[in-house]
């Protein structure tokens, strides 16, 4: 981490998700610390979205506690945790870097780094291109980018491989690796096996109860 | 504040972009303005006595057109999940997105608004006074405004749930608008006018506070 705000421990305890009056998890406790990596496996439905919502403060919590602590008290979520979901967070309009030196602007980063955030993903050659022209992969990459660019130190990833082919997927696991060698921390639901080391996966598929990993 | 004017800045040029609807709301204004002439007749002396009220209802109406997209386009492709999650306070990110629709809705109408003042024969002493209360009053229609768009957010085609939440509280924008606009071209007692500027420029300043604070409590409802 270049930046001095470190993660200490993501520490769920007791956690559940209503919604639309169905119970989708309860009694979820697990705990995630610096260089660790926790991987939400389970069937669609399970709650793996809601909880990394649920994480990013996004979502209301119905039972349970979520403490992210940092190195730092005065440290909240939003300090702390990028959250990378579904949707790619990609304007269209904005050519590829404008899309990029928006949030690089917006989260206060200096934009020499946008550059090589864009390369980590080989789009450093279309960096003047509209967003709306790029394919669906282009456009995930470009959101993944945000990773490579803002620094944090939990990610918060939502399928992130969907639509990526097999370099960019080779890419994040780099980026991913990187980034737990440095400290930080990655919560990710995925149905790929990303060949990441030490990684503990969560099974959300209990039916509403979840594994203490 | 660099995150602040980063959002006007990104929200400027998205609505100028091709298919931002930056211009809709001047085109709105032209239209709409353009027809009342043809429904009331030539009657001269008539449209005058009309047309600072006309080109208030339709400064309304036209900073309405946009405003369903202020935080629908950010909800769609995922923007507002991460502008919530964000450092920033919510309420300045509203009041950054209110800023934008004001700068790329608000102004080119008060610009344009003298202009179409002469199809209604407005005259010509009646223009800076109109202009005024419209540069005073504008902010508040985008503020106010963006407090109905963070409501109907998560709502299909919500423009006209936001015209039914907002239209109530666009009424003494628009009384006091109007009030102020005409001082100058019929006899009034005492300093109506002014007065009236007055009062419009604190229903702004209060929008100012009850924009931002009403909106970001609306999102985070919203996202949730």
């Amino acid at each position: 981490m270049t930046t001095s705000e470190a993660l200490n421990t993501l520490t769920v305890t007791g956690l559940a998700c209503v919604r639309g009056e169905r119970e989708v998890f309860r009694d979820l406790s697990f705990r995630v610390g610096a260089g660790e990596m926790l991987t939400l496996v389970g069937p669609n439905g399970s709650g793996k979205s809601s909880l990394l919502r649920q994480i990013a403060g996004l979502l209301d919590i119905t039972a349970g506690e979520i403490l992210v602590e940092g190195s730092r008290d005065d440290l909240s979520v939003a300090d702390l945790a990028l959250y990378a979901g579904h949707l790619d967070a990609v304007k269209s309009p904005l050519s590829v870097i404008e899309n990029l030196g928006f949030w690089a602007q917006f989260y206060g980063v200096p934009s020499e780094k946008i550059a090589a955030a864009l390369e980590i993903f080989g789009l450093g050659h279309l960096g003047h291109l509209p967003a709306g022209v790029l394919s669906a992969g282009q456009k995930r990459r470009l959101g993944l980018a945000r990773l490579a660019l803002i620094d944090r130190p939990l990610w918060l990833l939502d399928e992130p491989t969907v639509s990526l082919d097999t370099a960019s997927i080779a890419a994040l696991v780099d980026l991913m690796q990187g980034h737990l060698q440095q400290g930080g921390a990655i919560v990710a639901a995925t149905h790929v096996d990303l060949g990441l080391d030490g990684v503990r996966p969560l099974d959300m598929g209990h039916h509403g109860r979840g594994e203490h990993g | 504040m660099s995150a602040f004017w980063a959002l006007v800045q990104r929200d400027v040029r998205l609505a100028t972009r091709v298919g931002g609807g930056g211009g809709m709301a001047v085109f709105f204004f032209l239209i709409v303005l353009s027809i009342v002439p043809f429904g009331i007749g030539p009657d001269l002396n008539l449209l005058t006595r009309i047309a600072p009220g006309m080109l208030w209802v339709a400064l309304l109406l036209s900073a309405l057109l946009t405003l369903d997209r202020l935080f629908q386009a950010d909800q769609e492709d995922g923007t507002l999940d991460l502008l919530v999650m964000a450092p920033q306070p919510l309420e300045l990110t509203v009041l950054a997105k209110a800023i934008s629709h004001w700068l790329t809705t608000g102004l080119p109408l008060v610009v344009a608004a003298p202009l179409l003042g002469l199809m209604l024969n407005l005259p010509l002493d009646g223009m800076l006074p109109l202009m005024g209360a419209m540069l005073v009053g504008s902010p508040a229609l985008s503020l106010l405004g963006a407090v109905g768009a963070a409501l109907a957010v998560g709502v299909r085609r919500g423009g006209l749930l936001i015209s039914l939440l907002v239209l109530p509280f666009y009424v003494p924008v628009l009384i006091f608008g109007v009030s102020a606009s005409r001082a100058a071209l019929v006899a009034v007692p005492g300093d109506l006018g002014g007065q009236s500027l007055l009062l419009l420029g604190a229903v702004s300043l209060a929008s100012l506070v009850v924009g931002p604070v009403g909106g970001a409590a609306a999102l985070r409802v919203a996202v949730k």
